[in-house]
């Protein structure tokens, strides 16, 4: 991908706060900060080819989701990929009333404001809604963005007798953290998923060492 | 705007009243107004006498505490679907008790001014409202439950001493000879009304005739009639001292799986019988004790049925703790109850599940478990061993006790324990293995030691049987007794891993706290105190071949008898091992957490000196292991 840098340190140079303090303040501010979690179904993986079938976003704050803040919208297709819609089951035309591309990529950027915007693996739907936002002839997200598939492995037990996997699907962290999977492959029901998710990862970081939360921040510099 | 999530939302309120009354359209127009909140455990919903917030609460996962003016007071605990919080806003009046979550939970929101005009409309809503006021409880359906859930009744002071008490036991035995025949005996069982008769020679019992002998032995048809009872009775007695408390009793018929004691004047068989306690006796008089829940769990059908007990248990120990009870009793009874959750657990997944197991296996508690020394819910920590299978079967053998393994942990999980951090658990395909793959492994451990070899020594080695098969538990630790004898060097790994527990004081004497991170000047118990005394047990009872004790503080008491010249250290060794399993147990209740950090500043002088003298006991019990296993003494 490429796209996003870590950068460790953006906010202390700009702001020339130390570091464990920021961290404080960030641990502190996640009490009041918006966070806009999301999920998409595609057509597909290819960023190039597939396209964006649906978009499900809430909103955290707080530690609270309100239902009627929500957003979902399915986009009206040109291009279809028969074998993806085994798993997510949206047919072309199953949904009426459906906004066109560039309406619903207002509609998001519209919803998603400058919140830090939350996913699991964050690079796949951020780079699809570029991918769009470009066709589209609009400017890329600008949004600080958080992983929670790299933000929950900071949870596990830094053990040599733990296998640790290289990377944890979604399935995998509603197992541990005991979340439904009813509307799996749903973007709404992911993105809810995700958000339980992030809510009990951090309370997990809470309890650890040294942690420091703005490291999973990622800011695309681009 | 209806979508996903309100229909999810709406999908679950629909199990509950008052939701069940309202149409499926009705509610799903609710759902899509409601906040969906997440609560760490341990945080406040709303405080007494706090204004009203415009929303009321359901529980969707979790649960929450209601608590009256003296804070410490439970007067409600709300569970999946209870409602909490609604009747100040309909009285119109500030919070009464402080809503407060019990666990991690995920509440959801409603606001009163989209439910009030349903509540208006809908009798059944309306009245469904009323009644739970009226109750005083915020749920009537859950009311029948409540009061064997956290046992407020059934340990109410006066029952309190109860299990402390001497039984009552009949005096009058009924008896009979070795040459009586069976139908003899039954007549007097029969005129006497009793469930058990004691077979006497002279005065001294040489064996026991219960209902359950004649069922299985003459109604089967396999004896005659007229069998003479020496030949059917159970002998020897089980037989103890006529001073002995309702908890020792009902240990003693835990223990054995027996109905009848026999009391005598010594307590051996050898002497005079004097009394005779059926299981009846001790358990007319109480209510909410050990074999009671025991045979709850043993009833149980579901997960969260257990997970109801399990808080009994909980209420269980502080009474025992407030009363001071010997701590040995306490984990006794208490770990005994906790392997009747698990292995309930395992008997469920297994009812539930279609095929059976196609081979023998055995589920291991492994750690504190397997120590017998979990008082507290805390991680799981298990292994599961099936027997060999031809190369042909292994695959498949394997696939399916992961499989039911995956199942028996997320039931572990559902009644209370939590998912092992190092996933050392038997839906983990490394401690899910046939017996000679299981052999390898060890050998591996013992012949290749390094770090993490100890490491998985330490806790693997703890183990013990909670279900299944006795014979593979016993054909491993058979195995790893003679691999460890010959391989003496694998003792100066263990002894050097033993030894580098950290020390749980500084030069000045003064504790060691931790540096940073949650429990930031916190004194970490487990790693600093038990942990030492746990793994230096372990080496030493290793080293003297000792099988089947897994508890520390009786691997101790075993140990002051196998080398009377360190017996006084051994014995404060287990002494200390209790008192600090004590602390820590008492710390974890009060914050309904493992226990394992403790704040040094709420501990009392007494009780700071009480600490401090165990670690004086550590201290030379680690020097004893730095000489005895000294490298050059061993190779």
């Amino acid at each position: 991908m490429g796209f996003f840098t870590k950068i460790k340190n953006f906010i202390v140079e700009l702001w020339g706060v130390s570091d464990t303090s920021l961290n404080e303040q960030i641990l502190k501010d996640i009490d009041s900060t918006r966070f806009v979690v999301l999920d998409t179904e595609t057509t597909g993986f290819d960023y190039e080819n597939d396209r964006i079938l649906c978009i499900g976003a809430i909103v955290l704050q707080n530690y609270r989701i309100p239902i009627q803040e929500s957003l979902e919208i399915y986009i009206q297709q040109e291009h279809y990929n028969k074998a993806t819609a085994q798993i997510h089951g949206i047919l072309r035309a199953s949904v009426l009333d459906r906004p066109n591309e560039l309406e619903a990529l207002q509609q998001l950027l519209d919803f998603v404001g400058d919140s830090i915007i939350v996913a699991h693996h964050t690079s796949f739907d951020i780079t699809m809604i570029n991918k769009a936002l470009e066709r589209n002839g609009l400017p890329r997200l600008k949004n600080k963005t958080i992983d929670t598939a790299i933000l929950y492995k900071k949870t596990l037990l830094n053990s040599p007798l733990l296998d640790r996997k290289d990377s944890y699907s979604l399935d995998d962290l509603a197992d541990k953290f005991d979340i439904s999977k009813k509307d799996r492959h749903t973007a709404m029901g992911d993105a809810y998923i995700t958000a339980i998710a992030f809510l009990k990862i951090l309370n997990k970081l809470k309890e650890k060492k040294g942690f420091n939360f703005n490291n999973y921040l990622n800011i695309d510099k681009k | 705007m209806k979508n996903t999530i309100s229909q999810r939302v709406a999908d679950f309120l629909k199990n509950f009243p008052p939701f069940s009354f309202l149409k499926q359209r009705d509610l799903e127009l609710i759902s899509e107004q409601i906040t969906i909140i997440y609560k760490e455990k341990d945080s406040v919903v709303f405080a007494e006498n706090e204004e009203t917030h415009n929303s009321f609460y359901v529980v969707h996962k979790g649960a929450v505490a209601l608590r009256g003016n003296h804070e410490n007071e439970i007067l409600d605990m709300c569970d999946e679907g209870d409602i909490f919080g609604l009747r100040p806003l309909i009285a119109n009046e500030n919070y009464k008790m402080e809503a407060r979550t019990y666990e991690e939970s995920i509440l959801y929101a409603i606001p009163i001014s989209v439910f009030k005009p349903y509540a208006l409309e809908n009798k059944a809503v309306g009245n469904f409202l009323i009644e739970s006021f009226a109750s005083n409880t915020l749920n009537p359906f859950s009311k029948s439950h409540r009061g064997k859930l956290y046992g407020e009744e059934s340990l109410e002071a006066d029952t309190k001493l109860l299990d402390l008490q001497e039984v009552k036991y009949s005096k009058k035995i009924v008896s009979c000879i070795a040459t009586t025949t069976a139908k003899e005996a039954a007549e007097i069982m029969r005129h006497k009304n009793v469930g058990a008769i004691l077979v006497v020679e002279e005065t001294f019992p040489i064996g026991i005739i219960t209902d359950k002998d004649l069922r299985n032995k003459i109604v089967t048809g396999e004896f005659q009639i007229t069998t003479p009872v020496s030949e059917i009775m159970t002998s020897p007695v089980i037989t103890y001292p006529t001073k002995m408390t309702v908890t020792q009793a009902q240990i003693a018929m835990m223990k054995s799986d027996i109905s009848h004691l026999c009391l005598t004047i010594d307590g051996t068989s050898n002497s005079k019988a004097v009394g005779m306690l059926s299981k009846h006796d001790v358990m007319v008089s109480i209510g909410n004790n050990p074999a009671v829940l025991l045979r709850e769990i043993k009833r149980a059908k579901k997960f969260k049925k257990i997970k109801q007990i399990r808080a009994s248990i909980i209420h269980l120990l502080q009474g025992y703790l407030d009363q001071n009870i010997p701590m040995t009793l306490i984990t006794k009874i208490i770990s005994e109850l906790n392997d009747a959750c698990t292995k309930q657990v395992i008997a469920i997944v297994l009812k539930k599940t279609e095929t059976s197991p196609p081979v023998k296996f055995s589920w291991l508690a492994l750690g504190s478990q397997g120590r017998s020394e979990q008082l507290l819910l805390t991680d799981q920590d298990n292994a599961l061993i099936y027997e060999d299978v031809p190369e042909e079967l292994e695959a498949e053998t394997k696939k399916y006790f992961l499989e039911l393994s995956a199942r028996i942990n997320k039931g572990l999980f559902e009644i209370g324990y939590d998912y092992c951090p190092a996933e050392m658990m038997a839906s983990n395909p490394n401690w899910c293995m046939s017996l000679s793959d299981y052999k390898t492994k060890i050998h591996h451990w013992i012949t290749n030691t390094g770090k993490n070899e100890v490491l998985l020594s330490f806790i693997f080695f703890d183990y013990s049987l909670s279900f299944g098969d006795t014979e593979l538990v016993n054909n491993l630790s058979d195995f790893i007794f003679e691999d460890v004898k010959a391989n003496p060097t694998f003792y100066i790994h263990l002894v050097s891993g033993a030894l580098q527990s950290q020390s749980p004081t500084g030069f000045f004497r003064e504790f060691l706290l931790e540096q940073d991170g949650a429990h930031k000047d916190f004194f970490n118990i487990k790693n600093r105190a038990l942990m030492p005394l746990a793994d230096a047990a372990r080496v030493l009872i290793l080293s003297h071949s000792v099988k089947s004790i897994s508890n520390t503080a009786e691997r101790f008491e075993k140990l002051a008898e196998l080398e009377p010249n360190n017996s006084e250290l051994y014995t404060a060794c287990a002494y200390s091992y209790k008192a600090l399993l004590k602390f820590r147990t008492k710390q974890g209740l009060l914050h309904n957490d493992s226990g394992q950090y403790i704040a040094l500043n709420t501990l009392s002088k007494a009780e700071k000196i009480k600490l401090k003298s165990t670690f004086k006991t550590i201290k030379e019990l680690q020097e004893i292991i730095r000489v005895r296993f000294n490298p050059s003494n061993i190779l």
